[in-house]
């Protein structure tokens, strides 16, 4: 059986949407992928050391509100001070509780499988980043380096 | 149940944590043994049906029992 190749791109950089390139690069390592995921603009900050992700209501109408909150202040309740971090604690208690994985452990997963994490090195440079915040073992490269194997894979997703 | 080799206890963790486990614990094992993977999550169901497709490690037995599933995997 012929390796099976899966390419991610992965741009963003809050709590909830770190999870999907993580849990499926790690699941498809498990099936016996291969797997790149390559890192750009805001998809950086998940290959910090020390993640500290945030997840925030504001403009996002698919997100639940605890208590019925989105019925009394609907728009400019989310905007309120503070409403990020209570949002943020609430969404990674209730991860914790129903056994979802920390990002932490799905990256070091991710590692351990040998995904490769591949930081685009523009965006690097565009934001002034430093690479000693960012983990071991990773790979700083650009476009041409991610088609190299994205041209070659069977799923191509961007995340 | 029939009998098997090792246990891996996955109850309260969710996707796609009991494949990962899994995967884990069969890379440890030898050919032909078997592992009997314990799971609360109703999605490891099709997950472990997927799982054996894709790997080839053959899925022998997939019960649910007390709310909980049970699985009997042997490595290929």
């Amino acid at each position: 059986m012929e390796t099976k190749k899966l390419a991610i791109i992965a741009t963003k950089g809050s709590l909830d949407w770190a999870y999907p390139p993580f849990i499926l690069s790690s699941t498809a390592a498990a099936l016996g992928y291969e797997v790149e995921i390559f890192f750009t603009f805001y998809g950086l900050q998940l290959l910090r050391k020390k993640l500290d992700l945030q997840v925030t209501p504001l403009g996002n109408p698919g997100m639940p509100m605890p208590l019925g909150m989105d019925k009394w202040f609907p728009v400019l309740g989310t905007a309120l001070p503070g409403m990020q971090s209570v949002m943020t604690m609430m969404m990674k208690k209730k991860m914790a509780d129903k056994g979802v994985a920390g990002l932490e452990e799905l990256r070091e997963l991710c590692q351990e499988a040998d995904v490769k994490l591949i930081a685009c090195q523009m965006t690097v440079d565009l934001f002034d980043m430093d690479s000693a915040d960012f983990i071991d073992n990773i790979e700083y490269a650009g476009a041409a380096r991610f088609f190299e194997f994205a041209g070659e894979s069977d799923i191509c997703l961007y995340i | 149940m029939a009998d098997f080799d090792d246990e891996l206890d996955a109850s309260g963790l969710n996707c796609p944590l009991p494949i990962l486990r899994a995967k884990k614990s069969l890379t440890a094992m030898d050919a032909g043994k078997v592992l009997h993977i314990i799971a609360t999550d109703p999605g490891s169901v099709k997950d472990f049906e997927a799982f054996s497709k894709q790997t080839g490690n053959e899925l022998l037995e997939s019960r649910e029992e007390g709310g909980k599933f049970h699985f009997l995997i042997k490595k290929s």
